[in-house]
């Protein structure tokens, strides 16, 4: 069985795309040479800065032949099919054969194709891949039109079997396929023949090139590991920036250097993000005392004076980047030691948040508002959170983060502290950022909380005032994950909020700026469109008085029973319709949490349910509760009452809700449900006042057997019509109190 | 190889000159009005466009208003020199011809870690971008190397090959100096041997102060206006004179846009654009460029057979 080598030789191809370049390469031409009906043992694809290398293990030599038979249509059918059937097969009248059919004579074709040999075969499939690459982003070059990451100079396909090798004839665009290679740029740069997989590898390697980028990575690491710890020091890990290096020569030399005595003062997240972003540098550490003191660099080459002339260059380069970062830093501190954080901020009212939404420091303002509010709800101080909330991104405006926008928040805690700002306030500079992601740590700090809390629900309040919602894919302001933020901020803390009265009040603070800013015929049509709507929230009238105190608020004039009204009306609309879209989220995240979408369902259903962290407890009670036994009996018992009180409540076109009376029992039975209905309801009004989920579903537990064996010994739709009438009523206190606690309706099952 | 190396800034720039004056390049001059890279010059940005072959090597002059920094930061510049070389249709060996290039100014190979790394050049206010590098010798950016893919607005085809130095730090770093303003513009041993501060220290200071606190605002909002009005007027001239000559004015219509680019640089510095205007200023420059492109695409030079 034959092997296949294949090489794109080309200029310098971008690190971060030799990876998916890896896999492309092998998946298409893996996949093409099964399509054309050869098979394979084994594949694998390596790369350098300059080569894209695919090498496969145990091809066919030739694809096997093929036989298709295709029933076509009947020889009494139209022309116009049949001469369908011949274009669709490619044969010829004469090249039918006529057999018969259980309705009459058929037209049948019957395609040979013969097998292949695998050259033939492998050329149309390099062909087609490197014609087809799906780079990221691709160029043309010099006077061609073939399209590649950069130019391409060399192709390298060969087969080898027992009796030798053979080169794959083909040519793209003017490539021709040979058996030839080149070594490193500089330590190796003569063409050399390669003759199988191993020879070309091994060749490769004493020509000055590390093949495997696995290999490269793997040296790299090693050596930078013994060079820090000769030195006292250790490598920060960043795989990351491992793969990038490793990608970035074919033959890795780690260079260690110091880092200069005047820098040291700098922050360690300083030192490392300029080494990292500027010189593609690993940081050494010292273990001690957690300083960043050494650097690591690694050359692609190996010189005379082992990388003496290589490493002085670095050291140099290094050190006009690190004297930048120490210009920025000390200006950034010169400038909160005059004027404070709040100096610092002040050229944030001339950058543009969004043009609807106006300026960063229209943002902060609103999210200062919102911070205070939020406090009290997360056990801080309003004043502290206020101030943090005012601080928190002045660090925008920092130099260090105009040069390292990945420092943000990190150099704001410097600064802040710098400042004399209490801790809890410094702190909220990074912390108000996060979760920045799924696994991003949750802030718990109270102050960090508000503020955190605050810039989410504003940037998501402010999107949805304007109409720009996540869609599909398509999330360009990151909405969910601000979604996700508040909502793992909200449940991680335990706290308390009532989501839709601020999404209410916040989604219409822009509207009314609009309309005081004089824009009142956009407002006045906003407020016409949605008059027709349904006044469809218990919250109404508590949200219309926070409308009216925010009309009050804004301005001078008394607000007009028009204004407030579509106010309300539109906050209550957009803030159930963002509620919505946090209850999407919040579904997702319980699923992760092992929560069914159902439990989720009945308890959204209840009141309360913009209340996070009720609505989860709620949800954590009932599951646990349907894992029991008695759980999964009342269910069934609940759903048997609900049915027939549904059925004949629609049949007698009557709602029965009321009067049920222990005087016309007639059964035992009947009676001690009466009598389990009345002490379940007493134990389960106060544990929901109580919120204690638990205990109010242990109550409901209760009724299981009462409700068994009424059902066992007593027909509901009796004939006698007081006793039925009584005992759907009775149902009815069954549905009443089992949807007290959450909505068993929606539950599967 | 063993060259000897250079001893001053001038010297880098002739062994440029003629390096590639021997590798066929034509040597032009600097282009005599104010841009902020080599590549304004139309030598670059209208001889990319169209299909006829153009091999040219150039200083440039450079200015770059927000950059000043009174000549006291050891490598930044309001004004400065680069060295640009524009290939077309882009060799198959240009990579080979640069490290040639490297060498002859006494940059070894063998001696120094050359790296191409990933850099993708874009140019919002000519419409341009292309893909390449750029070069690191020991970890320090010496070159912009650039296979240009659309100017103007237009597809490049054939596609150029785009070099750019940055002559000051790369003087620098071969000849071992610190401050830029320390660096020897002729020889060292000469009669009368005279630093890049003897010639620009007080020129920096003046610009950097002109450019940061005195230009006229007002009056250059004017010429921007007045320059991008001229342009757009050149190029919906009718296409022949009086004397019913066809005559397409492609480049006193560019010469417009380049002085549009370079006024909005200095309102850039004088802080008078706010962020939201850049972009629409950085818009009005790339409207003019893309018009000045589709006229030259239309005359001799830029493909259309005489």
């Amino acid at each position: 069985m034959p092997d296949l080598l294949i090489e794109l030789f080309s200029e310098e191809i971008p690190a971060r795309m030799q990876g998916r370049a890896r896999e492309d390469l092998k998946k298409l031409v893996t996949d093409g040479l099964v399509e054309g009906g050869l098979t394979y043992s084994g594949a694998h694809a390596l790369s350098t800065p300059r080569r894209l290398t695919l090498a496969i293990e145990g091809l066919t030599a030739e694809s096997r032949p093929v036989r298709e038979e295709r029933k076509g249509p009947a020889t009494t059918a139209p022309e116009a099919a049949l001469q369908g059937f011949l274009r669709s097969t490619g044969l010829t009248l004469d090249q039918l054969e006529k057999r018969d059919d259980k309705k009459g004579q058929v037209y049948f074709a019957v395609i040979e194709k013969p097998g292949r040999k695998a050259p033939a075969i492998i050329a149309e499939v390099l062909e087609a891949t490197i014609r087809n690459f799906p780079w990221p982003k691709s160029m043309c070059w010099g006077a061609g039109s073939l399209r590649w990451v950069r130019p391409l100079h060399s192709i390298l396909c060969l087969l080898t079997d027992e009796h030798g090798a053979e080169v794959v004839p083909v040519t793209i665009d003017g490539i021709e396929a040979g058996n030839q290679t080149r070594g490193h740029r500089f330590l190796a740069p003569d063409a050399f023949t390669v003759t199988s997989f191993d020879d070309y590898a091994a060749k490769l390697k004493r020509a000055f090139v590390m093949l495997d980028p696995e290999e490269r990575a793997g040296h790299i690491w090693n050596d930078a590991q013994n060079a820090a710890f000769a030195a006292g020091l250790e490598v920060v890990e960043d795989k990351g920036l491992l793969t990038e290096v490793a990608g970035l020569v074919e033959w890795p030399v780690v260079l260690m250097g110091k880092i200069g005595e005047s820098f040291l003062g700098l922050p360690p997240e300083v030192l490392q993000t300029s080494m990292k972003e500027h010189q593609k540098f690993f940081s050494a550490r010292n273990p001690k005392t957690g300083r960043i003191e050494g650097f690591l660099t690694v050359a692609n080459t190996v010189t005379a004076d082992h990388g003496a002339t290589i490493l002085k260059g670095n050291q140099k380069v290094l050190s006009a980047r690190l004297s930048d970062a120490k210009f920025f830093w000390e200006n950034d501190l010169r400038t909160v030691a005059q004027t404070g954080m709040e100096g610092m901020a002040a050229g944030l009212a001339n950058v543009t948040f969004h043009n609807k939404l106006g300026s960063q420091a229209d943002r902060i303002q609103r999210i200062e508002a919102l911070a205070r509010e939020i406090a009290p709800l997360v056990d801080a101080s309003p004043d502290l959170a206020a101030e943090a909330a005012r601080v928190a991104k002045a660090d925008l405006q920092s130099a260090m983060v105009g040069e390292f926008p990945e420092l943000q928040g990190t150099m704001g805690v410097y600064y802040a502290k710098a400042a004399g700002l209490p801790d809890a306030v410094a702190n909220a500079c990074k912390a108000h950022y996060q979760p920045l992601g799924p696994s991003d740590e949750v802030p718990s700090e109270p102050v960090s909380v508000a503020v955190a809390l605050a810039d989410k629900i504003d940037t998501l309040t402010g999107f949805w005032a304007i109409d720009e919602k996540p869609t599909g894919s398509k999330d360009p302001f990151a909405l969910r994950r601000a979604a996700l933020g508040v909502i793992r901020l909200v449940l991680g803390n335990s706290t308390r909020i009532s989501l839709l009265n601020i999404f209410a009040l916040r989604t219409v603070t822009t509207s009314l700026d609009q309309y005081l800013k004089g824009q009142r015929a956009e407002f006045e049509k906003v407020v016409e469109d949605i008059g027709a709507l349904a006044d469809f929230s218990d919250r109404r009238s508590e949200i219309s008085q926070m409308v009216n105190e925010l009309i009050a608020s804004r301005s001078e004039q008394a607000s007009t029973q028009n204004l407030a009204q579509g106010l309300a009306t539109l906050g209550i609309r957009k803030g159930t319709d963002l509620l919505a879209f946090f209850h999407d989220r919040l579904k997702v995240h319980l699923k992760d949490q092992g929560i069914r979408h159902d439990v989720i369902d009945a308890c959204l259903a209840m009141p309360g349910n913009d209340d996070l962290t009720l609505l989860v407890k709620r949800a954590e009670a009932l599951a646990a509760f349907l894992k029991t036994d008695d759980g999964t009996n009342l269910l069934q018992g609940f759903k048997r009452a609900n049915n027939i009180l549904t059925q004949a409540e629609a049949k007698d076109g009557v709602e029965y809700s009321f009067g049920a009376d222990p005087k016309f029992a007639e059964d035992e039975t009947e009676r001690a449900l009466f009598a389990a209905l009345d002490k379940a309801e007493s134990a389960i009004a106060p544990a929901m006042q109580a919120e204690d989920f638990a205990t109010a579903m242990s109550a409901m537990a209760a009724l299981r057997a009462p409700i068994d064996a009424f059902f066992g010994a007593v027909q509901v739709n009796s004939d006698n019509q007081i006793v039925r009438r009584n005992r759907l009523n009775l149902l009815s206190r069954i549905r009443q109190i089992c949807l007290s606690v959450a909505d068993l309706t929606k539950l599967e099952g | 190889m063993t060259t000897i190396q250079p001893r001053s800034f001038q010297e880098i720039i002739l062994r440029l000159q003629t390096y590639w004056a021997e590798k066929g390049c034509a040597i032009l001059q600097p282009y005599d009005m104010e841009v902020g890279a080599g590549t304004f010059h139309p030598a670059t940005t209208l001889r990319a466009l169209g299909s006829r072959p153009w091999a040219a090597a150039y200083v440039q002059p450079s200015r770059r208003p927000t950059d000043g920094r009174y000549g006291e930061n050891p490598n930044r510049l309001q004004h400065y020199y680069q060295y640009q070389v524009l290939i077309k249709p882009s060799p198959p060996d240009l990579q080979a011809l640069y490290l040639g290039s490297l060498a002859a100014i006494g940059i070894d190979a063998n001696l120094h870690d050359i790296r191409f790394v990933e850099d993708d050049w874009e140019s919002p206010t000519l419409g341009a971008w292309g893909l390449g590098w750029e070069v690191w010798c020991d970890g320090m950016e010496v070159s912009q190397f650039t296979y240009f893919q659309q100017v103007g607005g237009h597809d490049c085809h054939p596609v150029s090959g785009e070099l750019t130095y940055g002559l000051e730090r790369l003087a620098m770093y071969v000849l071992g100096i610190d401050h830029v303003m320390d660096m020897p513009f002729n020889d060292p041993s000469a009669p009368i041997p005279l630093s890049y501060g003897d010639i620009f220290r007080q020129t920096e200071q003046e610009y950097s102060r002109w450019n940061f606190d005195q230009a006229d605002t007002e009056m250059l909002f004017q010429h921007f206006k007045d320059a991008e009005a001229e342009c757009e007027r050149i190029l919906a001239a009718p296409a022949t004179d009086k004397a019913g000559r066809a005559i397409i004015m492609a480049h006193p219509a560019y010469d417009q846009c380049i002085k549009a680019s370079h006024i909005f640089n200095l309102l850039d510095a004088r802080g008078v654009i706010s962020v939201t205007e850049r972009q629409a200023y950085i818009g009005r420059v790339r409207a003019l460029a893309k018009k000045c492109a589709d006229a030259f695409v239309t005359t001799e030079a830029g493909g259309v057979a005489a």
